[in-house]
């Protein structure tokens, strides 16, 4: 990916972006563009700094310093006014990982979304209640499910939940923090299944946060590896999971189980990052 | 960071509560349940039902038990105890009541606030409650007596204003904890303000624990005011509260005639407890709503 | 050969809101001495109740029927001292090791704990064998680590002092309940490497729960699948990968996404997995089975043995062999 000024047709462009925790470095120097139609992965392990990214991409975080830019609008600053949060809500939305948590436990998906759309929109009623059929349909829930409060849902169905509240305001930019790591494996499939349906008809680009590296794989075409703050590699997902360059990469990527897979005591690689609490 | 597969025949396993029967709030709950209706009840309709006039005494009957259709008899200046009693409950009840009302109201505030904006707001407000908290509710009220002379009203806020500290901590807590849940972000990402999130998505998920607080302050307030007023600092005679009666009922105490204390005590008892244990039902039966 | 562990016909019901409710219903396999044997399974599956009903850490209410017999003793019928022989005898790893140790003390005191108890170690004594256990598990300055508090050790550093613990019992049986799934990859690789080879130098059998079947086929020596309380499918770790008897395995199978390419569309299959009180008469899976036919909903699937392996399916042996085609749903 290149490092010039981000081309008229990104849908998202970060430049240079850092955080800094008191003296914890922990992104160092993130950039990287999104193109419509094109899903990047960001991966890494825990500390790598992948979810303050994501984070600070949608607003939760300040940044140190960089810059971000999506739909063509600066947001590297929080917003400060109500309008301007609205807007950039309607551009990139997020979904979590703990399909527990991110559902207000008070509200049927159905009413979230229809609170969702008031506060963004004038639709009447009736548009609205259309607006939530159709999006339970995109999600795969039917009415009942639509309807019921989240203690009555599955995991993998609060994340369809989750995802529908995140469409509703038709964003550009879709950010995946391990949205599929706490489902069952074949809940988890259908849910990708579901994702990849959205992202064909809608046009919709995903960043996926993630460490499953065959999720990685599955739906995306770009890929980014960060190691403790630092981009350590970057580039197509299928070269950097086929032909890892990056010793932390090909480690990640010697790590994960498989035919014939025995697992390595990797202690020495570890040990060489002298910034590494030794795992 | 953790990646929790989540199996609910497990943590359902953990977690189940008692069976009980009748229901979410128990047979002692539906008890509580029909004490607190009947204070209220009381409250309302006291002053107008009561069989006499609770201020007009006949002193030839000083300190005379039950008799005839004066069911408790008569305390020391002659007046039909049971009439005091239901005109009381009035004062003392609604006296409570606001007390905790306001309390509960004024501490929730602080505490959304400063879990919600952090930073200077919330080291600001926490000082101040500290200091607020070295002031015992009644000594309070003394000072408000003595400022604004005796009444039910100053000795209501002088309690409402004490007790605000502990509500602001306890829910300060839970805010924090409901604030750093994954949907309020999501939310705060879909745009919502601060005043939405606050009002119609964090303060309803916390409310158990506001009602919680409510019943308990209930119970405290109705001991301290009765005894405020048994000081004289709060009640003035010859306003009928069970508070004052208890304190009215001292002489009678000395004479081996506890009839007017005693009542009065078991009104107190009766409907602190009936409250405490009803919000404590609630409080556990409302945890059903999450997970 | 005579099996180390040996469950049959376990059933277990758990006191819950509504009533008891069977979260385990007639299960059986066995674990021989240093056999590493993996169970897997989604949500309700009953894979980690099936743990701790071996290790007797079972609810409050909870009714076991069946018989589960570790080295020749019933270990539903203990009590008391041979209780905690057995809880000796059989280690446990869980998940989340922050949520199993004291945050207020040391790891030397959380360590040395049971065996002063236990065996009446003398404090010094119990000091150095933990630090020996500590060794083992790939920890430098295990005299440091021990002075330590648990907040000061990372995750996966934790793992390994439990780890630690659990064999400093001397155990000959651990179960490990989903042990790496909280850890990052390549500490989970260490951990499972670390695993490997003390099993070797122990001849330590072990349970190894987990939701990953890739997993267990890599570090397992046969594998268990469960689904809905039963027990669906047991083969060793390598062909239950490459050829699965049990449309339920065959689709746990399919379901993951492939780390070497991309496919179209994944081969989902339709529903959410079942806990046993909720799932319907015959057979468990018949609801979401692409290969389901009216037979199977009418009755209990029988187990029965297969290539080597036993199958709880009346239609294994027609279908063996093409379950992982892919053509349907």
């Amino acid at each position: 990916m290149s490092e010039q000024p981000a081309a008229a047709e990104t849908v998202l462009s970060v430049r240079n972006l850092r955080k800094v925790f008191g003296s914890l470095v922990a992104v160092a120097d993130m950039t990287f563009d999104l193109v419509p139609g094109r899903s990047l992965a960001i991966v890494g392990e825990s500390g790598s700094g992948k979810t303050t990214v994501a984070r600070m991409i949608v607003g939760l975080e300040k940044p140190t310093s960089g810059t971000i830019v999506a739909c063509g609008r600066d947001r590297s600053r929080p917003a400060r006014r109500g309008a301007e949060r609205k807007l950039r809500g309607r551009e990139v939305q997020i979904v979590f990982q703990d399909p527990y948590s991110s559902l207000d436990p008070r509200q049927s998906g159905a009413d979230l979304v229809d609170e969702v759309l008031r506060v963004h929109h004038d639709h009447d009623a009736q548009t609205r209640k259309r607006i939530v059929g159709e999006l339970a349909e995109v999600v795969g829930l039917d009415r009942r499910q639509m309807h019921a409060l989240p203690k009555a849902l599955s995991g993998g169905q609060r994340q369809r939940v989750a995802i529908a509240r995140a469409l509703a305001t038709d964003p550009r930019v879709l950010i995946l923090d391990e949205s599929v790591a706490a489902l069952d494996v074949s809940i988890q499939a259908q849910v990708l299944n579901v994702l990849a349906d959205i992202r064909d008809e809608r046009g919709i680009s995903y960043i996926l946060i993630s460490h499953d590296l065959a999720v990685v794989r599955q739906l995306t075409e770009d890929a980014i590896v960060m190691q403790r703050g630092l981009v350590v590699e970057r580039g197509l997902t299928a070269d950097v999971l086929d032909h890892p360059q990056h010793p932390y990469t090909q480690m990640l990527r010697a790590s994960v189980p498989g035919p014939g897979w025995k697992p390595q005591r990797t202690r020495g690689l570890l040990a060489a990052d002298p910034r590494a609490a030794t795992a | 960071m953790s990646i929790e597969i989540l199996d609910p025949v497990a943590e359902v396993a953990e977690t189940s509560p008692e069976r009980r029967r009748f229901g979410r709030l128990g047979w002692l709950g539906w008890i509580s349940l029909g004490i607190v209706v009947l204070a209220l009840l009381l409250a309302l309709l006291g002053p107008v039902l009561r069989p006499f006039d609770p201020n007009t005494g006949d002193l030839s009957f000083s300190n005379v038990g039950p008799y005839g259709s004066h069911l408790l008899g008569f305390d020391q200046q002659g007046r039909d105890v049971l009439s005091r009693l239901m005109a009381g409950a009035r004062t003392t009840i609604f006296g409570a009541a606001f007390v905790a009302l306001l309390s509960v109201a004024i501490g929730t505030t602080l505490a959304i606030a400063t879990a919600w904006f952090g930073g200077k707001l919330d080291a600001g407000v926490s000082a101040g409650l500290d200091v607020l908290f070295a002031f015992p509710g009644i000594l309070l009220a003394v000072v408000a007596a003595a400022v604004f002379g005796p009444s039910l009203l100053s000795a209501g806020l002088s309690l409402a204003i004490a007790y605000s500290p502990y509500v602001a901590r306890v829910l300060r807590g839970a805010a924090l904890k409901e604030r750093s849940l994954a949907y309020i972000a999501a939310l705060e990402v879909q745009g919502f303000g601060a005043w939405r999130l606050c009002v119609r998505h964090l303060l309803p998920n916390i409310s158990s624990l506001i009602v919680a607080q409510g019943t308990i302050l209930f119970g405290f307030a109705m001991v301290d005011l009765a005894a405020i007023s048994f000081l004289g600092l709060g009640v003035q005679p010859p306003q009928a509260d069970w508070g004052v009666m208890v304190s009215e009922g001292k002489s009678g105490l000395l004479q081996s005639y506890p009839m007017v204390s005693m009542s009065a005590v078991l009104c107190i008892v009766g409907v602190v407890a009936a409250v405490s244990f009803l919000g404590d039902r609630l409080d556990a039966a409302s945890k059903d709503v999450r997970r | 050969m005579s099996s180390l562990l040996e469950v049959r016909d376990l059933t277990v019901r758990l006191r819950m809101d509504a009533g008891p409710r069977e979260v385990i219903t007639d299960s059986s396999f066995d674990i021989a001495a240093g056999e590493s044997l993996g169970l897997v399974g989604e949500s309700g599956s009953g894979k980690s109740m099936t743990a701790r009903a071996i290790a007797r850490l079972l609810p409050d209410g909870a009714q076991c029927t069946g018989s589960v017999t570790f080295d020749g003793t019933d270990v539903l019928a203990l009590s008391g001292d041979d209780l905690r022989r057995h809880r000796a005898l059989v280690a446990v790893v869980f998940q989340d090791p922050r949520a199993h140790i004291n945050p207020v003390r040391r790891i030397d005191d959380f360590m040395t704990e049971s065996l002063r108890i236990l065996e009446d170690v003398s404090r010094n004594e119990a000091r150095r064998r933990a630090a020996d256990a500590l060794a083992e598990v790939g920890i430098d300055d295990p005299a440091k680590r021990l002075r330590q508090f648990p907040h000061q050790l990372s995750g996966g550093m934790l793992q390994r002092v439990m780890i630690a613990t659990a064999l400093l019992s001397k155990p000959r049986l651990l179960l490990a309940d989903e042990c790496t799934t909280a850890l990052d990859v390549t500490t989970q690789a260490e951990v499972m490497a670390i695993l490997d080879d003390l099993r070797r130098t122990l001849d330590l059998a072990m349970l190894f729960i987990t939701h990953d079947l890739e997993l267990a086929g890599a570090v397992c020596d046969r594998t268990c699948v469960m689904y809905a309380g039963q027990v669906v499918e047991t083969r060793s770790a390598r062909l239950l990968h490459q050829d699965p008897l049990h449309p339920y395995s065959a689709a746990l199978v399919q379901a993951r996404p492939d780390i070497a390419s991309t496919a179209e569309r994944l081969i989902a299959i339709p529903g959410r997995p079942l806990s046993a009180f909720e799932a319907p008469a015959g057979c468990r899976f018949a609801p979401r089975c692409p290969h389901v036919q009216d037979e199977c909903r009418a009755q209990d699937q029988p187990v029965s043995d297969l290539d080597g392996g036993q199958v709880r399916c009346r239609r294994a042996v027609e279908l063996r062999g093409s379950l992982l085609d892919g053509a349907h749903v």
